[in-house]
């Protein structure tokens, strides 16, 4: 008999805009002991499913329109608050996506870690401290008695979703609910982070769901995969079947969405356009003595023509080595030079002749762009300020730029609010192009989105790359991007290049342990790759 | 933690010293002297009363007398009582000031807590609509109009509450009590609403639920603490403006306070008692402020470790 | 790709694009959904408006008094009754309202302008000239301004200007670290760092960037600034340290009002409720805006 069974869910949520179907009858079932997945992009109703089941969403807005969700033989969605309450964190518990704002930072982690025992076993405090140091140490937190008595912030990401997955198993639960848990970690940590959880449940016979956008993930552990886009299930099966021979053309669409191949360089020129010689980029914050090395003595080529990739963690520093080339970010040592020329002293007037040059594409593609300036507006202040055209001959000039990232030209007067994170971020490749640069720096600029639409900007910046004469500096942290798209790949950590090499060089034969690491970090073996 | 006091307390000795210096000059500054508008006096008394008071010598060698004997605690004779220094009038009227201060903010912390949590726990209902729409009234309406009204309701067409004094009669220090707090009962009835509604669409409190917690608890031991950090941190300003509005409260209810006796040397002139009251209520102010800094500064486990660490 | 020759189909390249609904129009949309603040806006603007056509519109004379008459409870001839001096009390009050008003208004705009402009330069040079300002405002701030400004009544009380300039100063200082705290954000925003790395001066930054981004708060805390400037002048009207006679004010209207409420209560309660009214709708308009501006527009 299957531990959960959901059949036919349906919830949807009512607002001043109307009523949207969330979730529209969705069925799927988790076995004892075994790893169910689901994959979903944004807008799937992955999460949604999940939360309805155990009342978590906000019951006002949202709405439970039909389906039965049988557990442990009773149906969870005609359970009472109070009966729900009982189950939660005791046979069903949950781990969520961000760690960073899970846990409750005015309340030391032993305080929160005991709850789930206070609660359901009735347990006497010192009993649920023995219980809960145990159980640190079981998750590799490797001084548990210390850490009970601190906070929080006190820890960084992985070692917080360590303490969210002991507060989940405390009360030995026979599902485990798990939503995104690695998504907000870095690659190597949610390596470890998904052995944890592997390792976990098959100690201790427990039934995980594991929600997650990314296949790649979800390939190496899991042991049924349920598909879902837009409300619906469209596809279920074994891991093995469901990317050999999968039949619904979305998951077709996943699949071929993943970074794969090597890229195919184009011309690449043997003088490099860009030096970087011992570049140092320190940060003093107030009323401290002590530096945040944050670029810590980098010296890099980047040749015309190629595409250099810039692998690193967070922290490593890959952002600030971005933004330092550009003059984003102050230079503390060393030179940078553009063509030949020193731009790391230059003022006023020069450095904006060099700024036209060089451009940058952001992360996050809200942010990126003035949410009170119509999409004519932000591709007209390039072209307008380095006069790159006059006013008479701005529309043309816009609407080229409009064609030339796939946007459709009637859009022009909207405003950022009213796209989506996709289109937000062609609007701003078209900013970056509108001075016609030789040279860009894209930071993350897909880390942002959904699955099928990366590979839909990738592509564009690959054919914008080759048509424009581009030579870029691509950072991410995802080493299957970059493999997809870069010539070259320069490794940092912690300040500082580790290792560099062509891409086939850094795959095929890393030579620093941290490259090694890097590349083990990677999921999706299973995938065949 | 201990720089962190000692920065501030270095930071409010200069805050106070400009207190006391800019009102000894301002004071002097003003037309009029405190003997001008007795009864005529012959200019021979005006000027021995005038250098029996010091106040013909320089400007300047008055200010540093001043500064010696405030050293010593003293605040100087009051020009308008003879025979009674500052002090004294101060420390008859600072016992009333305070507890009628206390009452009203606890009346104000009571009130103002519980309607704002009761109004963020169920947004955009009846139980937030009320309790919001009444703290909007308690802004909108002063003390000084509160005050008489509630004097006019209860006082006098229903004779329930006396309407002056303090001790004389019992209930007498309701109605000023309830006037002084009820402004800060809407500050914080608002504060405590805003700063729960934003505890409680963080991430840690569905992790909370989602442990099985009863909702209660939610409440009270995750969604508090954070929830209330807003209203500890206005309680400096509260209590500056406690103090203010005791000027207003005491002249309507005359109440014989702080409040009332500073008023009171405003009118006449009275340059030791305003001087010294003015330094003595200014100092208590950036003292509560401080206190109420740190108070809530410590609540937070993240500046917490800062300061522990020494940074 | 021949992009230096403009052609003649410029014009018509972009002709039927549709029209985008920008942040401040959803907001409209969304506050004139408020009933409160659409009320509290309509009274604001009667208010207004009326204190304005004062001396056109006033039905008696200001100063005339008529003292046979005395205090009169409303009548037909004295729509709000008379007070002790047989003057007409909404007279008094339209008056009244007038400096209650002004005072408010003006002082807000002395806050705003310095407030504004002083937490734009240190939010956005930010370092040494920012630690310096706003070192300065804490210190300002630490000040029990209350105290401060009774005693500058006290000492140069009947100078109606002075109040105002008082009362600025203390308002701008609020003023000054929300700008600050605003200005220091958007800076750090990527669109404003993609603005720099287009090459745009700072002064074109400010103005067309940080600027626009930077208004919802500050409207909505001026709208917010008015109310407690004008309770701040009733405040010390009422203790005789604010605006002084022969002119009038709402504080001071309710302070004489005090007095004689056990006789008189309408000239207690009708300033009273001018004074109230005012301040709601001020209020609940500022709410409305706060809520209606806030939102920051749909996301992914």
């Amino acid at each position: 008999m299957s531990l959960l069974s959901v059949d036919n869910l349906q919830v949807s949520f009512t607002t001043r805009n109307g009523t949207h179907q969330a979730v529209k009858g969705v069925s799927f079932t988790v076995e004892p002991k075994q790893i169910t997945a689901i994959i979903g992009e944004s807008g799937s109703g992955k999460s949604v499913s999940c939360y309805a089941m155990l009342g978590l969403i906000p019951m006002p807005p949202g709405k439970i329109d039909g389906g039965t969700a049988i557990f442990d033989g009773k149906d969870l969605l005609s359970l009472s608050e109070q009966e729900l309450r009982a189950i939660r964190g005791r046979d069903i518990a949950m781990i969520f996506q961000d760690p960073m704002t899970c846990l409750n930072p005015y309340m030391t982690i032993g305080d929160q870690l005991i709850e789930p025992l206070l609660i359901h076993k009735n347990m006497n405090i010192s009993a649920a401290k023995a219980r809960a140091i145990e159980l640190l140490e079981e998750v590799g937190i490797r001084s548990p008695a210390s850490t009970f008595n601190s906070y929080p912030h006190e820890f960084s990401g992985g070692m917080r979703q360590r303490v969210m997955i002991a507060m989940a198993l405390i009360n030995e639960p026979k599902l485990l609910i798990a939503d995104e848990p690695t998504t907000a970690l870095d690659v190597t940590i949610q390596a470890q982070i998904l052995k944890l959880i592997a390792d976990l449940q098959k100690k201790h016979d427990i039934g995980v769901l594991f929600i997650s956008h990314d296949l790649a993930v979800v390939a190496d552990i899991a042991d049924q995969i349920v598909v879902m886009e837009q409300g619906e299930v469209v596809e279920r099966g074994e891991p093995e079947t469901l990317f050999r021979t999968p039949s619904h053309p979305y998951t077709r669409k996943l699949l071929d969405a993943i970074p794969s191949g090597q890229r195919v360089s184009g011309q690449i020129a043997p003088d490099p356009l860009i030096r970087a010689h011992n570049v140092r980029t320190w940060f003093y914050p107030d009323g401290t003595d002590e530096p945040v090395k944050a670029v810590d003595g980098v010296s890099l080529d980047i040749h015309r023509g190629e595409v250099l990739g810039l692998v690193g963690e967070s922290g490593s520093g890959k952002s600030t080595l971005g933004r330092s080339l550009l003059r984003l970010a102050p230079i503390t040592e060393g030179e940078v030079m553009f063509d030949g020329t020193d731009v790391t002293g230059l003022k006023g007037s020069t450095l904006k002749t060099f700024r036209r040059r060089m451009q940058m594409i952001f992360q996050d593609p809200f942010a990126s762009l003035n949410p009170r300036m119509t999409v004519y507006d932000t591709l007209a202040e390039p072209l307008l300020l380095h006069a790159i055209c006059d006013r008479k001959s701005l529309d043309h000039h816009i609407a080229k730029l409009m064609d030339d990232v796939g946007l459709a030209r009637g859009f022009i007067r909207k405003y950022p609010h009213e796209f989506s994170g996709g289109q937000r971020q062609r609007i701003a490749i078209g900013r970056a192009l509108a001075t016609k640069p030789e040279f860009i720096v894209a930071d993350e600029p897909v880390s942002a989105l959904d699955v099928t639409i990366q590979a839909q900007i990738l592509e564009l910046l690959q054919a914008l790359g080759r048509e424009y004469g581009l030579t870029m500096l691509f950072v991410s942290h995802d080493m299957a991007v970059i493999r997809h798209i870069a010539d070259r790949i320069v490794v940092m950590y912690h300040g500082k290049l580790v290792e560099e090499g062509t891409a086939q060089e850094i795959f095929e034969t890393p030579k620093q342990g941290y490259t090694q690491s890097l590349l083990a970090s990677i999921p999706g073996t299973a995938l065949g790759r | 933690m201990l720089k962190f006091i000692a920065t501030r307390l270095l930071q409010a000795i200069p805050v106070i010293f400009i207190v006391i210096t800019a009102t000894f000059f301002l004071v002097r500054a003003a037309p009029g002297g405190p003997f001008d508008d007795e009864k005529v006096v012959l200019p021979e008394v005006k000027r021995a009363l005038e250098a029996q008071y010091k106040l013909d010598l320089p400007l300047h060698e008055q200010y540093l007398a001043y500064l010696s004997d405030l050293a010593n605690g003293d605040l100087g004779p009051s020009f308008k009582y003879p025979g009674r220094s500052v002090n004294e009038i101060l420390f008859s009227g600072l016992p009333v000031t305070a507890e009628l201060g206390f009452y009203a903010l606890m009346i104000a912390l009571v009130i103002g807590v519980l309607a704002g949590v009761a109004a963020a726990l169920k947004p955009n209902t009846r139980q937030d609509y009320i309790p919001m729409t009444l703290a909007m009234i308690g802004i909108c309406m002063p003390s000084f109009l509160l005050g008489p009204l509630l004097v006019l309701v209860f006082g006098i067409y229903l004779e329930w509450l006396p309407i002056s004094g303090w001790g004389a009669i019992p209930g007498d220090k309701i109605l000023p009590s309830i006037t002084l707090g009820a402004a800060y009962a809407a500050y914080i009835a608002r504060l405590s609403r805003a700063g729960m509604l934003e505890v409680l669409s963080q991430d840690y409190i569905r992790t909370a639920r989602a442990k099985g917690l009863p909702e209660w608890k939610v409440v009270t031991k995750h969604a508090l603490r954070g929830g209330l950090i807003p209203v500890i941190a206005f309680l400096g300003p509260a209590f500056a403006g406690l103090l203010a509005g005791s000027f207003v409260v005491e002249t309507i209810f005359q109440i014989p306070g702080l409040g009332r006796f500073y008023v009171q040397a405003a009118f006449n002139r009275d340059y030791t008692m305003i001087l010294g009251t003015t330094v003595f209520l200014s100092t208590l102010i950036v003292l509560f402020n401080l206190l109420s800094d740190i108070t809530a500064a410590w609540l937070n486990p993240r500046l917490r470790a800062q300061f522990k660490g020494g940074a | 790709m021949s992009v230096s020759q403009p052609t003649n189909e410029s014009t018509a390249v972009l002709a039927d694009a549709e029209q985008g609904s920008s942040l401040w129009h959803d907001a409209w949309i969304r506050l004139s959904k408020n009933r409160m603040a659409v009320s509290g806006g309509i009274v604001l603007i009667f208010m207004v408006v009326v204190a304005l056509l004062t001396p056109w519109i006033a039905p008696y004379d200001y100063e005339v008094q008529n003292l046979d008459l005395g205090a009169q409870p409303p009548s037909l001839q004295h729509w709000l009754g008379t007070d002790v001096f047989g003057r007409d009390l909404l007279t008094q009050i339209m008056y009244g309202g007038r400096i209650s008003l002004a005072v408010g208004f003006i002082a807000t705009a002395v806050a705003l302008s310095i407030g504004v402009t002083w937490g734009a330069i240190a939010g956005y040079v930010g370092g040494r000239v920012d630690a310096v300002m706003m070192r300065l405002v804490d210190i300002l701030y630490a000040l029990p301004f209350m105290i401060f400004i009774v005693l500058l009544m006290v000492v140069f009380g009947r100078n109606v200007l002075l109040l105002f300039l008082a009362i600025g100063a203390v308002e701008w200082l609020t003023m000054a670290r929300i700008m600050r705290s605003q200005v220091q954000s958007l800076r750090q925003q990527e669109f404003v760092e993609a603005a720099i790395s287009l090459g745009l001066s700072p002064a074109a930054i400010i103005r067309r960037h940080v600027v626009p981004n930077a208004l919802g708060p500050i409207i909505v805390y001026t709208t917010l600034t008015i109310p407690s400037v004008m309770l701040l002048e009733a405040f010390l009207s009422f203790l005789g340290l604010g605006i002084q006679p022969p002119q009038t004010s709402w504080g001071l209207l309710i302070s004489y009002g005090a007095e004689t409420m056990e006789e008189y209560p309408w000239l207690l309660i009708f300033p009273g409720l001018a004074l109230t009214i005012t301040l709601f709708s001020l209020n609940f308009l500022g709410d409305g805006l706060r809520d209606a501006l806030d939102v920051r527009g749909s996301k992914d």
